[in-house]
């Protein structure tokens, strides 16, 4: 039979089941492989329930460091009854399937292509532990010391691991390391080992680390100096609030008083969150709220009040599949549309595409900056993939050097000084006006904040002509704003092309991945990453030198190419897509297939509504 | 605009500790009904302000949408302002006290922003009793788009249209002490003598104080039989070719003794029942101050006064042990912690 054989590079996926204690021995196995010097990329894959439902947990190991789903699955490791039929389906020709033969498989799911690997992982708890909850733990404990027999792991790694992971609570670390060991030894004494698929030590990881997007970007809201958060709990952003709690506790309670230097306020729901950010912003702090798409669509009432009055504001909306509940423990980026567009009425708002925990911690610092600076909501756009899941990265980095930009705040000495003070008042021609904040000065600089219509005093008026000339500010200061966003960055191709890509936040692994496959195939593409939305003008001068760009995302409508082409006017030839939307990050196979595809002219449609995305799973 | 502030002020207008007249806690002119309710508790917060000398500008005054909500305009002019949007105010000041916990808020809405779409955030700072004032200045109907009931119509009463209100009513007051508020207030817009040391007591009180005012609708609380209607009024208008007249009408004024009850006619000839708190009802306990309330409705009388107060009140910042130091002072060198911190958790994370 054949035998997938590779060193350093393949497909791994766990299915368990929810509430079992699965996903910390994942992560473990995951870490042990990172910490071998080896490029990791774990993806959980989960249900929205606590318990009893099947999840997944898919592990890509590359030598040459791509990080996105690459597709297909090469060794699938199943513990999980319920999701055997289909686990079993998803590995490769010559892949590897090892489940937990206590019980054995059903003859029906059997597959002659594959390599079927058991392990008497029930049976071997039930005879060690007498203690039920323990014997479901360490069961996955047991699989990972299996693994790392099959593998060829250095096992010293494990042993290191947990010793580091379970610091402070030394009782577990024996026990811990003894069920590893017992499904090491059992792998050693009764199986062939290792199979075709190994690993070996490697230099491929350098200083990287291994971080979710939601806590890199919880630390980038303190270092930003975010002092309020305000928030409302939904899966998959939760835990950006979570881990700025964790760390703000660290660095900001006085020690001697107990005195914070922040407030946190858990809002009765999504549109109190919001409020209580414009409150405080508008009063001076840095504040932040993180949500995601039910909650931008409870928020943007208020969005609006905060694009038009012009008040700082930090969302981060960690994008999962809609419409509506859609699936809320999976992943898309179908929040583009409803975020830039936010609100009623003429409204724009800033985006920004992070695609690395390290973006995530820069882009998160300095959202607060650019809110200051710009007057406008900042709305970070990333998604369950990046914010929930391990992702490797470049080590965070602050320029100790560097102070806040706190924007155009009109000081009380300036009042005093009697300068002339019009809040909405276009004074240096960028159509970014002074403010000034409550009780700044006992005479001078009192104005009224208001969603209505006012004059570049903030009195109120009906008059057209105010209401216009403040509407066309407004457009003035979304070409200032292009200044100060993120620019888009490009990726020439080897070969001169007249074809491109274009994808932002998470699609990029996958298409990176995608377009060196293509290459070696002679298909050479030039590749843009676009940060954010304003785009500025390269993005439209990029598109215009190509005949014909791919727009790369993950949600059903092409959200990002709609957009594209209300910003610009480009006509829908111009730009194909390229799409996923059942949930699961886009993989480089999936890409790659639609691209071709396309390429082949077979397909190609004037309009993107009548392409249908890679298939499932894919 | 129309209308103007004169600028002449009597010279010899009394001054405060701060050297302010009342003038100087003025804001435009009201552009409500003449007669408004509304305009008569405008009037009372700046009695209220100028006589417990805040400086103007400590003030933050904030509100949502309706006719309430504009009021803001018309008071304080040297204050921030900030109207939000439609019932969502407590979270804004939520926000902006937790930024400066220095200023004094002033929350002011109406029945339909509060008891409606606002009910729920309402609700939520009251049981976080953030340190704020909120009045309701509270008529029973929807003025700006012409005279639905609110939710703190009465059960029964008639609306503009016609039709008797076939739900019951949210009593704001009963609601806040549910919720957990620290001091509870009743007035009646009319009544300065007892809304002007209401709203100072409200300010002085650390913690989350409602006053529920109720202040007629000049121009909707009326019934379509009767002659000073609105329907009536218009009937007659179009004759002249105006569509969109208002009666010009005298604010209702009333003036009673703490223990006592009174009746006040409104504009449409009905008549409400005023009961003030009598001095030697116990303010202090919450459950008395319910069974207070549900007495005189039960009576048919509203009670008014301060029905509740918690003299140990914990606001929000207290619980939240948030530093003295308002938060919105505070820059780069207070809040950054710098590189070397991440040096450190980059180094967990390999």
């Amino acid at each position: 039979m054949k035998r997938i054989e590779s060193v350093n590079d393949f497909v791994i996926k766990f299915a368990n089941v929810n509430g079992t204690g699965s996903a910390s021995a994942n992560n473990m196995f995951a870490k042990a492989l990172f910490r071998m010097g080896l490029p990791v990329c774990p993806k959980n894959i989960f249900p929205s329930n606590i318990q009893g439902l099947p999840t997944w947990y898919e592990v890509r190991v590359s030598e040459k460091g791509y990080l996105g789903r690459r597709g297909g699955v090469d060794i699938a490791l199943s513990v999980n009854p319920q999701s055997m039929a289909q686990d079993i389906k998803e590995v490769e020709e010559g892949g590897y399937f090892i489940y937990d033969d206590t019980k054995p498989l059903d003859l029906r799911l059997m597959r002659n292509d594959v390599n079927i690997i058991g392990i008497p992982l029930t049976r071997i708890c039930n005879e060690e532990y007498t203690d039920p909850r323990q014997r479901q733990l360490f069961k996955n404990v047991i699989y990972v010391g299996a693994l790392a027999a099959l593998l060829d792991m250095d096992f010293k790694v494990l042993t290191d691991l947990v010793k580091d992971q379970f610091k402070g609570k030394e009782k577990l670390i024996l026990p811990n390391i003894h069920a590893l060991e017992l499904g090491h030894q059992y792998v050693k004494a009764n199986l062939e080992c290792p199979i075709g698929i190994r690993v070996k030590t490697s230099d491929q990881v350098g200083d990287k680390i291994l971080l979710d997007g939601n806590t890199a970007l919880g630390l980038g809201a303190i270092y930003g100096g975010a002092t309020v958060a305000a928030w409302y709990p939904i899966t998959p952003s939760t835990s950006v609030v979570d881990a700025y709690e964790k760390y703000v506790r660290r660095v900001r309670i006085d020690p001697g008083t107990g005195e914070k230097n922040y407030a946190i306020v858990q809002a009765e729901d999504e549109l109190s969150a919001i409020g209580m950010v414009i409150g405080a912003s508008w009063n001076g702090a840095r504040a932040f709220t993180a949500t995601s798409g039910p909650g931008i669509s409870l928020m943007s009432e208020f969005l609006g009040l905060a694009y038009f009055a012009e008040i700082p504001t930090v969302l981060i909306d960690v994008q999962r599949a809609g419409p509506s509940t859609g699936m809320p423990t999976r992943t898309q980026q179908s929040d583009v549309l409803s975020a830039a567009y936010a609100s009623h009425g003429d409204t724009k708002q800033v985006l920004l595409f992070p695609a690395t925990p390290k973006e995530c911690f820069d882009f998160g610092a300095m959202s607060f900056d650019l809110a200051e600076r710009l007057q406008t909501p900042i709305i970070i756009m990333t998604d369950l993939d990046l914010g929930m899941n391990d992702n490797m990265s470049e080590p965070l980095e602050w320029d100790d050097n560097r102070a806040y930009d706190r924007g155009k705040v009109m000081t009380a000495e300036q009042l005093e000084e009697g300068v002339e003070f019009g809040r909405y008042l276009d004074v240096d021609g960028d159509a970014i006006c002074y403010r000034t904040y409550p009780g700044a000065h006992p005479k001078r600089g009192a104005f009224f904040t208001r969603g209505t219509s006012r004059d570049e005093y903030a009195v109120y008026t009906e008059r057209g002509e105010e209401y216009e000339k403040n509407m066309l500010r407004l457009m003035r200061k979304w070409d200032t704003i292009k200044e100060y966003v993120p620019e888009p960055e490009v990726v020439t191709a080897a070969e001169k092309t007249d074809v491109a890509v274009l994808y932002y936040g998470t699609s990029e692994e996958s298409s990176r991945e995608s377009l060196d496959f293509l290459a070696e195939e002679g298909v050479h593409l030039d590749a843009m990453r676009v940060r954010a939305f304003p785009f500025n003008d390269d993005v439209k001068a990029f598109i215009e030198n190509h005949k014909q760009v791919f727009v790369i995302e993950q949600n059903r409508d092409a959200q990002l190419r709609t957009l594209l082409m209300a910003e610009f006017e480009f006509g829908p030839d111009k730009l194909k897509s390229v799409l996923c939307f059942d949930g699961t990050p886009i993989s480089a196979r999936n890409i790659s297939k639609q691209i071709k595809q396309h390429l082949n002219g077979g397909e190609v449609q004037p309009l993107h509504r009548t392409k249908i995305a890679g298939q499932a799973g894919e | 605009m129309s209308y103007q502030i004169p600028k002449f002020r009597h010279p010899e207008l009394p001054v405060n500790d701060l050297g302010y007249t009342k003038a100087d806690y003025e804001g435009s002119i009201s552009t409500l009904c003449a007669g408004c309710g509304h305009d008569s508790i405008s009037g009372a917060i700046v009695k209220a302000c100028h006589e417990l000398s805040i400086p103007p500008h400590m003030i933050a005054k904030m509100s949502g949408i309706g006719c309430s909500s504009k009021s803001p305009t018309y008071f304080l002019g040297k204050s921030h302002g900030f109207n939000s949007v439609h019932g969502r105010m407590p979270s804004v000041v939520t926000g902006a006290a937790m930024a400066n916990r220095d200023l004094i808020y002033l929350g002011v809405s109406g029945d339909g922003d509060t008891a409606s779409i606002g009910m729920g955030q309402f609700a939520h700072v009251a049981r976080r009793n953030l340190n704020m004032v909120y009045i309701v200045m509270n008529n029973g109907c929807y003025g700006l788009t012409k005279g639905q009931d609110s939710a703190t119509a009465d059960e029964g009463s008639v609306s503009k249209k016609g039709d008797a209100n076939v739900f019951s009513a949210i009593d704001l007051c009963s609601t806040a002490l549910q919720m957990g508020a620290t001091f509870v207030a009743r007035s009646f817009s009319g009544d300065k003598d007892q809304l002007v040391p209401l709203i100072k007591a409200a300010i002085s009180h650390r913690g989350f104080a409602l006053i529920d005012v109720v202040s007629p609708c000049v121009t909707f609380n009326n019934n379509a039989g009767s002659t000073k209607s609105y329907e009536f009024v218009r009937e007659h208008a179009e004759a002249t070719g105006t569509v969109d007249f208002v009666p010009m009408q005298k604010e209702i004024t009333t003036d009673y003794e703490p223990g006592s009850s009174h009746e006040v006619t409104l504009h449409d000839g009905s008549s409400i029942h005023l009961y003030k708190m009598s001095e030697n009802l116990d303010p202090f306990d919450r459950t008395s101050a319910l069974m207070n309330m549900e007495n005189h409705r039960t009576a048919g009388d509203i009670l008014t006064g301060l029905i509740y107060m918690d003299k140990d009140s914990r606001d929000l910042h207290d619980v939240l042990e948030t530093s003295r130091r308002p938060l919105n002072t505070l820059d780069t060198e207070d809040l950054c912690p710098g590189n070397q911190m991440l040096k450190n958790i980059n180094a967990s994370l390999r």
